[in-house]
């Protein structure tokens, strides 16, 4: 016997689900996590992976220029951290994917801060790779449907 | 670089990246990256002369 309850529970998990007909197929398509992956590993790829050329550019540049001005006013690098600060830091650091990667294989980046500026430079780093987080995890967003 | 140029390009970088995070259509997205701008500017220079006044 259908009751109305009985309905309801049957309904529950398409509406669950979130799916509308004609588009779980499409948001199935591929590995969804890709854009936040290649977003994290390079700025703005995530955007480019999906076609948003015009974002991704937009969040390469202020990405990579923001690391760039860190690097350059001699910010420091995080890499073996001895307390919750710089755990937090490297974490940060570790946000820009593969320009931290190749900023330490080439050695860039001050060892100790000894100017004001190198101190700015080290927030700067920290927070381009915060930003390049949030920006994969954009790219992710609009890759499952979640933003338009 | 001065002190003021460094905050100019934080607030620069991190508004353009949160406009187009934070918001969905392009117009909404200058909107909101220029409002963040301005806190980001405006709280800088409204904290240095606080601080300029507590040092007094």
């Amino acid at each position: 016997m259908a009751t109305e309850e009985n309905k309801i529970v049957a309904a529950r998990p398409a509406a669950k689900s979130g799916a509308q007909p004609g588009t779980q197929s499409g948001s199935q398509q591929g590995f969804v996590y890709l854009p936040l992956i290649a977003g994290w590993l390079v700025p703005g790829a995530g955007h480019f992976l999906l076609r948003k050329w015009g974002r991704g550019a937009l969040l390469a540049a202020s990405i990579v220029g923001m690391f760039t001005m860190g690097i350059v006013m001699q910010g420091k690098l995080h890499s073996n951290p001895h307390d919750i600060l710089d755990i937090l830091s490297l974490a940060g650091d570790l946000g820009n994917g593969l320009l931290y990667v190749f900023s330490r294989v080439l050695s860039l980046g001050a060892d100790q801060v000894q100017v004001t500026t190198a101190d700015y430079g080290t927030r700067f780093i920290v927070v381009a790779g915060l930003l390049n987080v949030i920006a994969a995890v954009d790219a992710h967003n609009l890759r499952t449907g979640r933003k338009s | 670089m001065t002190h003021f140029a460094a905050v100019l390009l934080f607030a620069l970088f991190a508004s353009t990246v949160f406009g187009i995070t934070q918001r969905e259509t392009p117009l909404r997205m200058v909107r909101y990256g220029v409002y963040c701008f301005v806190l980001f500017v405006g709280a800088a220079i409204a904290l240095s002369w606080l601080m300029f006044f507590i040092a007094r």
